[in-house]
């Protein structure tokens, strides 16, 4: 049974939970009256009717309080699962049952004197004068009682915890799956591969080795976009290995678009085992293309290149075409590459690394700067492997 | 029929523009082709100068897309020139085209184009072709068969709508109610609010504006121009039979294009 569907079914503040509870609580206290009859040597239907009528009356005082206070608290904090789930926090239940348990004691033992003909031992019945038996007797039950109602709250706040991590893993997991889907669908852009295959078409017939090299890189591409999209090693991936990939891109699309694209890319020898996340780069150099370069009726130039500066390694996208002001309206998609950038930075680097995108000004040749900083990983030197 | 059919490729991608020549040479070899437009406005300028029959026009190209080429050569076509071109709309993965396309008398082609399906397309243009009336069919005609043109020009997601816009002119930024805008227009990269008092200039296209104005009160007579409904004086038309409307409180004329001439029918 998967996570979801326990976490549909399962309704913890429903009456029906709570009457389940209830039926729980009369067959734990059936199972005291009957130790105790045993323990005291006394009649087992008067140790039933007393156990009955204090447990249940514990039970309604603790399950009603719970009910109240998981009210509240969804309704003032809805994100919160656990509430949803039946754990009202700890300190509320310590309260509900402080309060809880000796009145029901009380309420209950009073309940059952009356069925009974009894009389319980009170405080107000026993003198302080008289002998422990009345105090230890009240004690003992007391103590008891709470013992009982601590161990059934324990065993709900376990279960309310597991079920809640439960609905967070899950929750987690739908999250990473949805946003792997969306990334998946917005590098596998149909119209990019759709062009790429015609272009590929053509060039199969006019020049089969060109159309191989063609077909090679667009093989790299997507077992590359494949690779991105599902959990990799950490760490295990280069920037060498990312600006191949990149290059990869950038020769699918100079086939695509002939003379009006031009690229280049420079990578440092020694940051070339600089690890970074797999395709971190991809939706600078996809929106560059896309909403910098192809719309421009010249094209123009992108140039990728990785520096060092002070502890921090710089990886920029720049490129001459139509600028952020002027690009066509597409902002769902270039923003959604933007924002998964950053979200990965966060998540890898938090504060630590950043994503810029800058106009460049004209006199500069125009265009996008676009800029990521992230740590730089210091260079595993030879007594590091030894 | 002597003159020659004539076609032309507007296709932004070198190779595809090549093959698709190749291959039409090889499906109609009588066929003559103008020389590749390799984006928008070229193709425009190519279309209204060498007035082809045929026009094969990727969607997505630099400078003026496929539709807005379609758009304009409609606006901008020669009252009393030869008929329009019959257009063919090509495209990688436009689902928006397809469909408005799909029941309408305009074909597309699909890259790969397939030559089966390039042939299909062909067949379909040279009945399109025999059945025109002899050259000068006039322009009622095809203004009604691109309707759907029309349509898809305007079939852009409901933006929210824009009640107040915003102009920076030096280091103020000057707010003015879409109400008070007579009329925009588009002027290069930029578009002109103009209002009784006085002229804005924002930093937006024209095309990106149009999704957020609400379309009772914002009405598109002509591919750079959006007139409030109610700033309208006058609608008529001149010796040579283009429509042209007059403003409450601008001087100002603004000519209506054939493609938007409908609304002013019953006027």
């Amino acid at each position: 049974m998967s996570a979801a569907s326990i976490t549909s079914s399962f309704a913890p503040l429903s009456a029906r939970a709570l009457l389940r509870h209830g039926l729980i609580n009369a067959l734990v206290c059936s199972a005291i009256a009957a130790w105790l009859a045993v323990l005291q040597h006394g009649h087992f239907g008067v140790s039933l009717v007393y156990s009955l009528s204090i447990g249940m009356a514990c039970w309604a005082l603790i399950d009603g309080g719970r009910w109240l206070a998981c009210r509240r608290k969804v309704r003032l904090a809805p994100d919160d699962p656990r509430a949803a789930m039946g754990w009202p926090g700890s300190a509320a239940m310590v309260l509900i049952l402080l309060i809880g348990v000796p009145l029901g004691y009380i309420g209950g033992s009073l309940l059952a004197d009356a069925l009974t003909g009894h009389r319980s031992p009170m405080p107000w019945r026993i003198g302080w004068e008289d002998d422990s038996t009345g105090w230890g007797a009240f004690a003992f039950l007391l103590i008891l009682s709470f013992a009982v109602s601590g161990l059934t709250a324990l065993f709900m706040y376990v279960r309310g915890t597991l079920i809640a991590t439960r609905a967070e893993a899950e929750r987690i997991q739908r999250l990473a799956s949805e946003t792997r889907l969306k990334l998946l669908e917005s590098q596998l852009e149909p119209h990019m591969l759709f062009n790429t295959l015609a272009n590929l078409r053509v060039l199969i017939a006019l020049d089969a080795p060109r159309a191989q090299a063609m077909l090679d890189h667009l093989i790299a591409f997507l077992r590359a976009t494949l690779d991105a999209s599902r959990a990799a090693t950490p760490g295990s991936h280069t920037l060498a290995a990312e600006f191949e990939r990149l290059a990869d891109y950038l020769s699918l699309i100079a086939i695509r678009m002939g003379p009006r694209l031009r690229w280049s890319i420079d990578l440092p020898e020694a940051l070339r085992s600089q690890p970074v996340p797999p395709l971190l780069l991809q939706p600078l150099v996809e929106n560059s293309i896309r909403h910098g370069l192809e719309p421009a009726i010249d094209g123009g130039d992108i140039q990728i290149g990785a520096t060092a500066v002070e502890g921090l390694l710089v990886l920029s996208v720049r490129d001459t075409g139509i600028g952020l002001d002027t690009a066509p309206a597409n902002p769902k998609g270039s923003h959604f590459g933007l924002q998964q950038v950053r979200e990965r930075l966060a998540s890898l680097h938090g504060a630590a690394a950043r994503l810029r995108l800058e106009p460049v000004a004209a006199a500069q040749g125009g265009g996008t700067l676009a800029r990521i900083e992230l740590p730089l990983c210091p260079p595993a030197g030879p007594q590091e492997l030894r | 029929m002597t003159a020659p059919i004539t076609a032309l490729i507007a296709e932004d991608e070198p190779l595809l523009a090549a093959a698709l020549a190749a291959e039409l040479r090889r499906l109609w070899p009588q066929l003559q082709l103008l020389p590749i437009a390799a984006n928008g406005p070229q193709a425009l300028e190519r279309a209204l100068a060498e007035q082809p029959d045929l026009c094969f026009l990727d969607i997505r190209m630099p400078g003026l897309d496929g539709l807005e080429v379609a758009q304009a050569l409609v606006e901008d076509w020669p009252e009393s020139g030869p008929a329009l071109p019959l257009m063919v709309f090509v495209t990688a993965y436009d689902r928006y085209a397809l469909q408005a396309f799909e029941a309408q008398a305009v074909d597309y082609l699909l890259k790969p184009v397939e030559p089966a399906r390039l042939d299909a397309c062909l067949t379909r243009l040279r009945q399109r072709l025999a059945e025109r009336e002899p050259p000068r069919s006039g322009s009622a005609p095809d203004a009604a068969a691109l309707a759907p043109l029309l349509q898809l020009l305007q079939q852009h997601a409901a933006a929210p709508r824009l009640e107040v816009i915003q102009a920076q002119i030096g280091s103020t930024l000057h707010l003015v109610p879409v109400d008070e805008v007579l009329y925009f227009e588009a002027a290069d990269k930029y578009v002109r609010a103009v209002t009784a008092q006085r002229e804005l200039l924002l930093r937006s296209a024209l095309r990106e504006l149009l999704p957020q104005l609400d379309p009772q009160r914002f009405w598109p007579v002509h591919r750079s121009t959006v007139v409030q409904a109610r700033a309208i004086a006058t609608a008529g038309r001149d010796e040579a039979g283009r429509l042209w409307l007059t403003l409450h409180g601008r001087p100002e004329r603004l000519a209506v294009s054939r493609l938007h001439a409908g609304r002013f029918k019953g006027m």
